[in-house]
């Protein structure tokens, strides 16, 4: 059994915590509710951009883009997503175990990893990292996501690499985030949309190569910035919930520990009015 | 059968609803949408995209992106798309001038100047759909 004194120090530290995981978790919650809104409105661009493109598929011949050219794998590039900072739950821990556990599948893989968890958990692997990038912020323009997607563009076209697979934590909802991956490079239809095309011929304006290569790049872009979005929605989500989490376990404690503190505190009592009675019968007698 | 139109930029679904004709800013110059339309996969320009339903018309700016139309379906997928209401016409007018006296003065590198006309275009894009609400007054 701790001393009282001892246990009026624990619970002191403890109230400290709370206070501490109690803001976190207010300014997790304010920031979570505007990831989250910026997340599903932006969600219904990169959909309708994916079906126009795969409406396109019967034209979209691997040998009309350089971002269509398939090549035999010998080289995999994965965009890793994670967050800047931690106390986040099991959210990155869990990304990056299914990245990697992607990754032993294929031959040779280098990472551009956004985000400093990622960075950290690639160098500790010393797998090959061909970029990083950290400090997005929390609501980061496409202007920044771009300089992202044209990394991997890169990579892809110069033949460096031969797929581009997107890592990240796709929100599902406060509770929820999923790790998620998915190949952005090269780009190819799916087959499903093929089979439901009646034979349509498109008009194209000005032709079928231009629309093509401003539309696929696009998508690239548009495919990293929502993975980063939906990472930072995960991400302050996650974090929210793991503080609510501490801050609750820090009440839990602490009622236990009042407890503890008010029965030791109570049995000192009876123990010195024990001795006085003992005391003053003793004198009686005596 | 109405065609269905959603105008949705990377920040949000600006329109989407039932009209009857839209009036778009394509690459190679404006181009009407009826319904039972040939498929179509065109560029947009910055320009005026007017939608007509039911004899009243509304005007949005918008500023390149695509345009995907497919049976009776019209999607817009454009950077930036504003609602008339939404420009702020003094805003508009002044960024304007600053681009008007930037390529009157000269003196610009290639990709200022290039910079400067496309600035110059959207606010006079934005400038017209503005005016246009105006007059509808």
């Amino acid at each position: 059994m701790p001393s009282e004194r001892e246990l009026r120090r624990r619970l002191r530290s403890i109230r400290n915590i709370r206070q501490v995981t109690k803001a976190m978790q207010t300014v997790a919650a304010s920031r979570m509710r505007r990831a989250q809104s910026s997340v599903l409105a932006s969600r219904p661009y990169e959909d309708r951009l994916r079906s126009v493109l795969n409406d396109l598929g019967p034209y979209a011949e691997p040998e009309a883009h350089p971002l269509l050219v398939r090549r035999p794998v010998q080289r995999v590039a994965i965009l890793l997503v994670t967050s800047d900072r931690g106390l986040v739950g099991a959210m990155n821990t869990n990304l990056m175990r299914a990245a990697f556990r992607f990754a032993r599948e294929k031959p040779d893989v280098g990472y551009v990893a956004v985000g400093r968890k990622g960075i950290a958990a690639v160098r500790r692997l010393r797998a090959p990292l061909i970029a990083e990038f950290t400090g997005l912020g929390d609501r980061p323009s496409s202007t920044e996501t771009n300089v992202i997607a044209r990394v991997a563009q890169e990579e892809y076209v110069s033949g460096r690499v031969d797929e581009v697979h997107l890592a990240f934590t796709r929100f599902v909802n406060t509770l929820r985030q999923v790790p998620t991956l998915r190949r952005i490079l090269p780009f190819v239809p799916e087959e499903e949309d093929i089979d439901a095309l009646p034979p349509l011929e498109y008009i194209f304006e000005p032709d079928p190569a231009t629309v093509l290569g401003s539309v696929l790049p696009r998508l690239i872009e548009v495919s990293v910035y929502q993975a980063i979005l939906e990472s930072i929605a995960s991400e302050q989500s996650a974090r929210m919930v793991a503080m609510r989490n501490a801050t609750d376990n820090a009440t839990d404690l602490i009622e236990e520990l009042t407890l503890a503190s008010n029965k030791a505190r109570q049995g000192r009592i009876t123990k010195e009015m024990l001795e006085i009675a003992t005391g003053a019968e003793a004198m009686a007698k005596g | 059968m109405p065609l269905h139109l959603e105008v949705i930029t990377p920040e949000r679904r600006v329109y989407e609803d039932d009209v009857d004709m839209v009036v778009a800013p394509g690459s190679e110059g404006y181009l009407g949408i009826l319904p039972h339309h040939a498929p179509l996969l065109t560029a947009l320009g910055p320009g005026e995209f007017r939608v007509k339903k039911g004899g009243a018309e509304e005007v949005l700016a918008v500023f390149g992106g695509f345009m995907d139309v497919r049976g009776d379906r019209v999607v817009v997928l454009t950077d930036v798309a504003e609602h008339a209401e939404e420009i702020d016409a003094q805003q508009a007018r002044e960024a304007r001038e600053k681009a008007q006296r930037a390529i009157e003065a000269g003196a610009l590198s290639a990709a200022d100047e290039l910079r400067a006309r496309a600035a110059l275009e959207h606010a006079l894009v934005r400038l017209r759909v503005s005016e246009r609400r105006r007059r509808r007054r």
